[in-house]
């Protein structure tokens, strides 16, 4: 069972992972949208900002456009992110278009995703680049466990061997033991953010 | 990515400077083999020829392109879409466009169907022409469009065998585009091209859950052990990226 963090701890966490680790970030299902946003705070503020890194954040559950707007919201500076949206074609919700971002058309179309993230980490020369991925429960929706362990297994071990970090979002309550396998797999570690479910007669 | 002995093999390769390609070939096609780059409509075989050219002539190395079908104004607008591309290359003369149409009719090959005395004396012309221009790189785009005025099996044998043989004794590295319909099970329109030539490389589409991806093989690559898996390709404003094909345990239908 992963441990409950706060922001400051995640941070902290992260800043002493080494290079090319992958981190699975389990978000409590009952405050999930506070527990987003604070991993989105958690990960991008510190990395972007203080880091002067880049960001390549594979949006396969809200549209890039959503997910920009939210970094503003909490002061992430835009230049320093680019995203993989393989989610707002199908959605029907690609009207508008980001300068920095990539449109896959499905989230069925993994090797595509895995293109376009090497795209955008070969367009920057930065040395330090973190990819997002949000999030598992979003590409099991759309994918057979079998090609997702696959497609996971070859995008995360290709960046840890590169020394680029990778954070992999997960619904806590939500993740299967399959997804779970999948996590343990190609993860170094594991961060919860929010409360842990409750357990039997509502305790925690 | 200029030529360079490959520490594995003796044998000197051709870098095409797209980088996926170049770790499966094992470092590059090997240096003055002829290699057929097959596929149907839309599966990236110019933009593959281009890059190899343009990569090459970025590097210092003298490239040529035959075009059989198109314009080559048409092909240049192409070039726009390459970041890494600078028109320096073809103000330096390191790449050149030619229609083979203006060559047909310089040569006074106005007949329907080509002869052998006609087909020796346009390979005799290419090869001079690239002697003379010093070139490393060439492609032709498309050999199957040469190949419907000679129409006879032994008569295109002999057009690509010594079309090859010129320019590798010129250490000229050369790729012949090659048409082929959808869901053809085949490399070339006669079925003679992928015998004479050196390498084979097939670009096509793969249906997997109704999503189309544009893929690629190595059938054949002489000189060269190479990898024989199946990639998907991605056309990008930096270049073509490959990356394996997903197989997920099951078996997808292919198209």
């Amino acid at each position: 069972m992963a441990e409950t963090l706060t922001t400051t701890e995640v941070v902290e966490r992260l800043r002493a992972l080494p290079a090319g680790s992958a981190v699975a970030f389990k978000l409590g299902g009952a405050e999930y949208a506070d527990n987003y946003l604070q991993a989105l705070a958690a990960v991008l503020r510190d990395f972007a900002s203080e880091v002067k890194g880049y960001a390549i954040y594979v949006s396969v559950t809200n549209p890039s456009t959503l997910v920009n707007s939210l970094l503003s919201s909490l002061d992430i500076p835009p230049e320093r992110v680019f995203f993989v949206d393989a989610i707002s074609h199908i959605m029907m919700s690609n009207s508008s278009r980001l300068p920095n971002a990539s449109y896959v058309e499905s989230p069925t179309m993994l090797e595509n995703i895995m293109l376009r993230v090497e795209y955008f980490l070969k367009k920057t020369d930065a040395p330090r680049k973190i990819v997002i991925l949000d999030s598992v429960n979003s590409f099991a929706i759309h994918n057979d466990t079998s090609i997702l362990a696959e497609f996971f297994h070859i995008l995360v071990n290709n960046l840890k061997s590169r020394g680029i970090t990778t954070v992999i979002l997960a619904v806590a309550e939500d993740t299967s033991p399959e997804l779970d396998n999948i996590l343990s797999l190609v993860c170094d570690d594991t961060l919860r953010l929010g409360s842990p479910p409750a357990g039997p007669g509502g305790r925690p | 990515m200029s030529a360079s002995a490959h520490p594995l093999t003796s044998v000197e390769r051709c870098a095409t400077g797209i980088e996926g390609l170049d770790n499966i070939l094992d470092g590059g096609i090997p240096r003055g083999n002829t290699v057929l780059v097959s596929g149907s409509c839309g599966t990236g075989k110019t933009t593959l020829s281009l890059e190899f050219l343009v990569r090459g002539a970025m590097a210092g190395e003298r490239s040529l392109f035959l075009s059989v079908t198109e314009a080559s104004p048409k092909i240049l607008q192409n070039l726009s879409t390459f970041e890494f591309f600078d028109p320096k290359v073809m103000a330096d003369h390191h790449l050149t466009f030619l229609d083979v149409p203006v060559l047909y009719e310089k040569l006074g090959l106005q007949r329907e169907e080509l002869s052998s005395e006609d087909i020796d004396l346009l390979v005799a012309s290419i090869v001079k022409l690239a002697s003379e221009l010093k070139v490393q790189r060439l492609v032709l785009d498309s050999i199957t469009s040469v190949c419907y005025r000679v129409r006879q099996d032994e008569k295109i044998r002999d057009l690509i065998l010594k079309l090859g043989k010129g320019l590798s004794d010129i250490d000229c590295t050369s790729i012949l585009v090659s048409e082929i319909g959808p869901q053809e099970n085949r490399y070339s329109l006669y079925g003679v091209e992928e015998a004479i030539a050196d390498g084979v490389l097939l670009l096509g589409n793969v249906q997997r859950r109704g999503d189309l991806l544009r893929t690629l093989k190595v059938i054949k690559m002489r000189g060269t052990t190479h990898s024989r898996a199946q990639y998907v390709l991605d056309l990008t404003p930096l270049g073509i990226l490959l990356a394996p094909y997903l197989k997920g345990g099951r078996s997808w239908e292919g198209t």
